[in-house]
């Protein structure tokens, strides 16, 4: 009875995979990566934007949310951890990640969108930011943890400031697991829908400015499975099976670094 | 070139008494970085309250009761929002818990460690694919599946129960809770099989060590030893369930009514809210989605603080025990 209930998730694994696979890649041509969305109902075209879009905005969500959360997680771990700050950070930090992620495209349009008048790739940026907070917060604060104390004695010992410590030791001596960390936190943006929803919206052009709505996969993916067009559904397709392949790569990957890494360490 | 600090080595809990500027700022600038997400959280609260006010103002206490949801004439209310929330959620939760339990109970104890690594992994993966893929699959293959199949059995064998009765559109109340229940899955089944694996040998041991079976040693033992953990777990992934927008947005159809069915369409607060907040022309309209999502917000809250504290409770007694 137990054996095909662990089953389940291999099989139902497997099949989410070979469906994205077997009805995605009759998408993927090259004009899939370079071009513009044709008109609806017209073959041919490509989401060369969309994908742009994407990359672009999920570097500038990188940009900003990480180094605040990497330091967050520093402050977390080398500060004080058991003071009520801390405390209270890490509890609201839990909130955060478990916020539903179109609250915080909501709460965006509310700071952003509204005030401006219009969407944009900057309010997609900050979305993901927020999304990408927390988690970078809460992998940086375990991974420094994980650093035996002794290393920051001996850099103490030796006359250096804290912050050179933290920063040119500890980040150092956790440098995979942090980029690992940051390496989910990113995966798991990138496929992200309901923050950009209400913020980015799309476009059917290349995305030329963060000021005005901008191209992304998931929400074309959201807009073309919902249409009646072979074509565009096709297209979808092949969306889901770029950012599935993505994710997944990104996650295998995650795992074997960690995996090394605590066989070194022990 | 080294400066000389008066920071205390080691002692990582006491606050150094760092007499030199770069440090001290060092400190105070990854405490700010610490408090944005306590201003972002204040601010999701702030924005929500302020933007759902006209609502608020407008329809009082009804709008949680009433299931009334009418762009053309303005009024608006959270009821069948609500009800397919907790319904979908439900139906996700009861199909999802006893089975991530099983499956965690045989990744821990019968399954061989290569195979218990292999499929583990497998589950994490399913934890890692994205949402709206999720909704692609359930929209095009899992619907097809449900309408083709599932449901015209489920009628005709049930179809006396007032839950089964309808046409099979394959998309729907149901279909949204499998989904949700698959996306929970992964996520329950991982803190389950970590709390069990924490479960000290001895005792399993000495369970068997009286004669009991795999099965009751597990029932009477490890799951009960662990039992606030797979509790924590449940109410984490109902947390999750709740909130969860892009899957169960493409399978549940939009349809603002409460139904006996299962089969019926509906949706959540999360679906609305993707499917309207767009095409809310009116400010009542867009106020009212703004009380939806707070009524979410505060749900979703609600849920991870018991969670919290449950966990908390869970971790003190622990300590106790030893």
């Amino acid at each position: 009875m137990m054996v095909p209930a662990a089953l389940i998730g291999i099989a139902v694994l497997s099949w989410i995979l070979w469906e994205v696979i077997a009805r995605g890649i009759g998408a993927i041509t090259p004009a899939f990566f370079t071009e513009l969305p044709t008109p609806p109902g017209m073959e041919g075209g490509g989401l060369g934007n969309a994908i742009l879009g994407t990359a672009l905005m999920t570097l500038a969500a990188t940009l900003l949310g990480a180094p605040v959360g990497l330091l967050a997680g520093v402050f977390l771990a080398e500060f004080g951890p058991s003071s009520r700050i801390a405390t209270a950070v890490r509890f609201t930090t839990n909130l955060l990640m478990g916020t539903p992620s179109i609250i915080i495209g909501i709460f965006v349009y509310a700071i952003i969108v509204l005030p401006i008048g219009h969407f944009s790739g900057w309010a997609g940026a900050v979305a993901l930011a927020i999304l990408i907070l927390p988690v970078v917060m809460r992998t940086t604060e375990d991974m420094l943890n994980m650093v035996p104390d002794e290393l920051r004695e001996s850099g103490l010992a030796l006359g250096a400031p804290r912050w050179r410590v933290t920063l040119g030791i500890i980040f150092r001596a956790a440098k995979t697991g942090l980029v690992t960390g940051l390496l989910l936190a990113v995966a798991r943006v990138s496929g992200e829908t309901a923050p950009l929803l209400f913020t980015a919206l799309n476009s059917f052009y290349w995305p030329q400015s963060f000021g005005e709505p901008t191209a992304n996969l998931t929400v074309t993916i959201f807009n073309y499975a919902m249409s009646p067009y072979d074509d565009w559904q096709q297209k979808a397709w092949g969306a889901s099976l770029l950012i599935t392949v993505s994710v997944l790569v990104a996650a295998v990957l995650a795992r074997f670094v960690i995996k090394d890494r605590k066989g070194r360490t022990a | 070139m080294v400066e000389r600090t008066a920071a205390r080595p080691g002692a990582v809990d006491a606050a150094p008494r760092d007499q030199s500027r770069p440090d001290a700022v060092f400190k105070w600038l990854t405490a700010a970085c610490s408090l944005v997400v306590i201003v972002i959280m204040g601010g999701i609260f702030f924005e929500l309250v302020r933007n759902s006010g006209m609502a608020i103002r407008e329809f009082g206490f009804s709008f949680l009761t009433s299931d009334a949801w009418n762009p053309g004439t303005g009024e608006f209310g959270a009821a069948s929002s609500v009800y397919g929330t907790l319904v979908s959620t439900a139906i996700a939760m009861v199909i999802a818990v006893p089975l991530s339990i099983i499956i965690a109970v045989y990744l821990v104890e019968v399954a061989r460690p290569r195979a218990s690594r292999f499929i583990g992994g497998a589950i994490e993966l399913l934890a890692a694919i994205p949402s709206i893929i999720y909704g692609m699959w359930g929209l095009f293959v899992f619907a097809a599946l449900m309408q083709d199949h599932v449901q015209p059995f489920l009628g005709n064998r049930l179809g006396a129960l007032p839950l089964f009765q309808g046409p099979p559109m394959g998309i729907g109340m149901l279909t949204a809770g499998l989904i949700l229940a698959l996306m929970v899955l992964p996520f329950i089944t991982a803190v389950t099989r970590d709390v069990l694996m924490m479960v000290p040998p001895v005792l399993k041991e000495s369970a068997h060590g009286v004669g009991s079976t795999m099965w009751e040693a597990v029932r009477f033992v490890s799951l009960k030893y662990g039992r606030r953990g797979i509790v924590g777990a449940v109410f984490l992934g109902f947390g999750r369930a709740l909130g969860e927008t892009m899957a169960v947005t493409f399978v549940i159809g939009n349809s603002h009514g409460i139904s006996d069915s299962l089969f019926s369409a509906g949706n959540t607060i999360a679906s609305s809210l993707a499917n309207e907040f767009n095409e809310a022309s009116e400010p009542i309209y867009l106020s009212s989605l703004f009380a939806l999502a707070l009524v979410l917000f505060g749900i979703t809250l609600a849920f991870q603080t018991i969670a919290h504290h449950w966990v908390a409770r869970m971790q003190r007694l622990e300590a106790g025990d030893r």
